[in-house]
């Protein structure tokens, strides 16, 4: 594909989502989300670890926007940085999938045969053990921290990409250009990487999307259970966990770290919906 | 069928075998020496070493993964935790029904409310009712399950007072429980229903069906359900993987003693035989329970019963 080409491509697609509200509004909630997390030492009134125990508990108000913790931390700034944290591993356990299962998907469908027998039944069974299972079964063996539950979540989804990967390959493989490339004499990786996973990036795309959203969750979901993000990091899904003991009397804390995956996990499902319909038009009628 | 059920449950085989493989690789590069667990830090390098050659703890890697493999096909013998000395399959065995008991409780929420919900509002599509049901869809499906219970928690057990927040023995215990855990699914089944109603709702064997008079019951839940059902039932398969995940979550959140919950208490006491050993027998049930979906199709639609005859 040209550089025109592809440009125009582009402009059909952003013509399409723009004309799905949802889809937009999820795009803008993404992008407010990436700015509050790259400018929270300018958002947050305070650190996400500045304690001052003569103010636990203050309901929400009187500056402190979302209220107090039981450590008198100002809840406001740690949701603020706590999208920092959940992006991050949204992203980063996104992209090791990605890495990992697009290039297991692309040799397994290139090269068929044994290789996509030994890869595909490989994946099967990890798909046999839920994804939050299969991501606990690994951070019990790596143990709790930042990276290893971005590793964790991540390697617990790659089947998902590789699977998808492998089945557009073989829906490309036997057409022209492919052939033209090989009678041209290019080489298997070069063919693979300049011209099969470029031309399925289109349900990689829509995939990871909605796979920054699961992971999010997940990540939320482990910490939640104490097997995440220990504390004093201000991870959502932890911050939930430490509001539940105090669920009786001061139940804000546990509003405001909760509507914040909430309306995160929204905007990036509604936008991932979003992107399915344009990049693939064929689909919606 | 029976053939086809047979081979099925011949290809499980290398699955579960992958299964425990994996789960055995991941038990084994988990740092920590078995043997100290057992015998506490107090224990003497003598006493130690002493152990690690009963349980067999020196021998290679695949050797070790043999004798795994040997005592769970021929004793079902999973191990024994670390923490009460007792066989794991015990004390999984013992968690067992009140994860099974809170995973269909919680289907049988997402299946009464999803799919009638969903074929409503595909008979009424852009109708307020269907707007509404789309809006709480999306919203159902971005809930995390710990922060719905908590909702839950909140509303019904701390304001209301009506229902309790932990616990699973009366029927009234597993209310919350099983709507925390279901909703999620109700959301997913609605919009599969509404979706794959759309589709078959417009074709023309439904219109010749109400040309010939039948009464439109009959047309939406004979005629339309009936050929609207297999995508339907392969979200019901798929959702039950989520709903044995969602499990872990719901039970620590509702103290229900369930699988999930010893799996957690286990991983925070390090016993990790009983990690290893949840996994396995979710993973276990996860692979029948997706058997039963395959083998449900065929029930469903004659033209995939008629492939495996």
């Amino acid at each position: 594909m040209g550089e025109n080409k592809r440009l125009k491509r582009f402009k059909e697609i952003w013509q399409r989502l723009s004309k799905n509200k949802l889809a937009i509004l999820g795009l803008i909630i993404i992008i407010a989300m990436i700015l509050i997390a790259i400018f929270a030492d300018f958002i947050a009134p305070y650190g996400y670890d500045e304690q001052d125990l003569t103010m636990a508990f203050q309901g929400p108000g009187n500056g402190h926007l979302f209220g107090t913790d039981e450590f008198g931390r100002d809840i406001f700034s740690r949701v603020v940085y706590g999208t920092r944290i959940s992006l991050l591993i949204g992203f980063v356990a996104v992209a090791i999938a990605v890495v990992i299962g697009v290039l297991l998907g692309a040799i397994s469908g290139y090269y068929g045969d044994k290789v996509d027998n030994i890869i595909m039944r490989l994946m099967d069974i990890l798909l046999s053990i839920p994804q939050i299972l299969l991501a606990i079964a690994i951070v019990a063996a790596l143990g709790n921290g930042l990276f290893n539950l971005m590793l964790a979540v991540g390697l617990s989804s790659i089947p998902h990409y590789a699977r998808i990967i492998r089945a557009s390959v073989l829906s490309i493989k036997d057409q022209e250009f492919i052939e033209a490339a090989k009678a041209a004499g290019s080489s298997d990786l070069r063919i693979i990487f300049k011209h099969i996973i470029p031309n399925c990036l289109a349900p990689i795309i829509v995939q990871a999307t909605l796979g920054v959203a699961l992971a999010i969750l997940t990540a939320a979901g482990l910490s939640f259970i104490g097997l995440g993000i220990a504390p004093p990091t201000p991870e959502w899904g932890s911050m939930l966990s430490s509001g539940r003991n105090y669920i009786r009397d001061y139940s804000y804390m546990t509003m405001f770290p909760g509507l914040a995956i909430v309306v995160t996990i929204f905007a990036l499902n509604v936008l991932g919906d979003g992107l399915r319909d344009a990049l693939d038009p064929k689909l919606k009628k | 069928m029976i053939k086809y059920i047979i081979r099925r449950l011949l290809l499980l085989i290398p699955v579960l075998l992958g299964v425990t493989f994996i789960v055995f690789t991941m038990l084994y590069i988990t740092p920590g020496d078995p043997a100290k667990m057992v015998l506490g830090d107090t224990a003497t390098p003598e006493a130690i070493e002493q152990y690690r050659e009963e349980q067999g703890l020196n021998d290679p890697f695949l050797v070790q993964y043999g004798n795994y493999m040997r005592k769970l096909i021929f004793h079902g013998d999973i191990g024994t935790s670390y923490a009460t000395r007792r066989p794991v399959i015990q004390e999984i065995s013992q968690c067992f029904p009140a994860t099974v008991k809170l995973a269909c409780s919680a289907m049988v929420v997402a299946i009464c409310l999803g799919i009638p919900i969903g074929i409503l509002s595909a008979v009424r599509q852009y109708s307020i009712f269907d707007m509404i049901t789309m809006v709480f869809a999306l919203i159902g499906i971005s809930m995390p399950v710990f922060w719905l219970g908590l909702l839950l928690i909140l509303l019904f057990a701390v304001q209301l007072k009506v229902l309790p927040s932990s616990g699973y023995s009366s029927f009234a215990h597993m209310i919350l429980p099983a709507i925390t855990l279901g909703a999620q699914s109700v959301a997913v089944f609605t919009r599969m229903t509404r979706s794959s109603m759309l589709e078959v709702i417009n074709m023309d064997y439904i219109k010749t069906a109400r040309a010939k008079g039948q009464s439109e019951k009959v047309v939406i839940l004979k005629h339309a359900l009936g050929n609207a059902l297999i995508p339907i039932i392969t979200s019901v398969g798929l959702q039950f993987g989520t709903l044995l995940g969602g499990s872990i979550l719901t039970e620590s959140i509702f103290s229900i003693p369930g699988i999930g919950r010893l799996m957690v208490d286990s991983i925070k006491m390090r016993d990790f035989p009983v990690v290893q050993g949840g996994v396995l027998i979710i993973a276990i049930a996860f692979c029948f329970v997706n058997l039963a979906v395959d083998l449900l199709y065929a029930f469903v639609d004659p033209r995939i019963k008629a492939q495996y005859k």
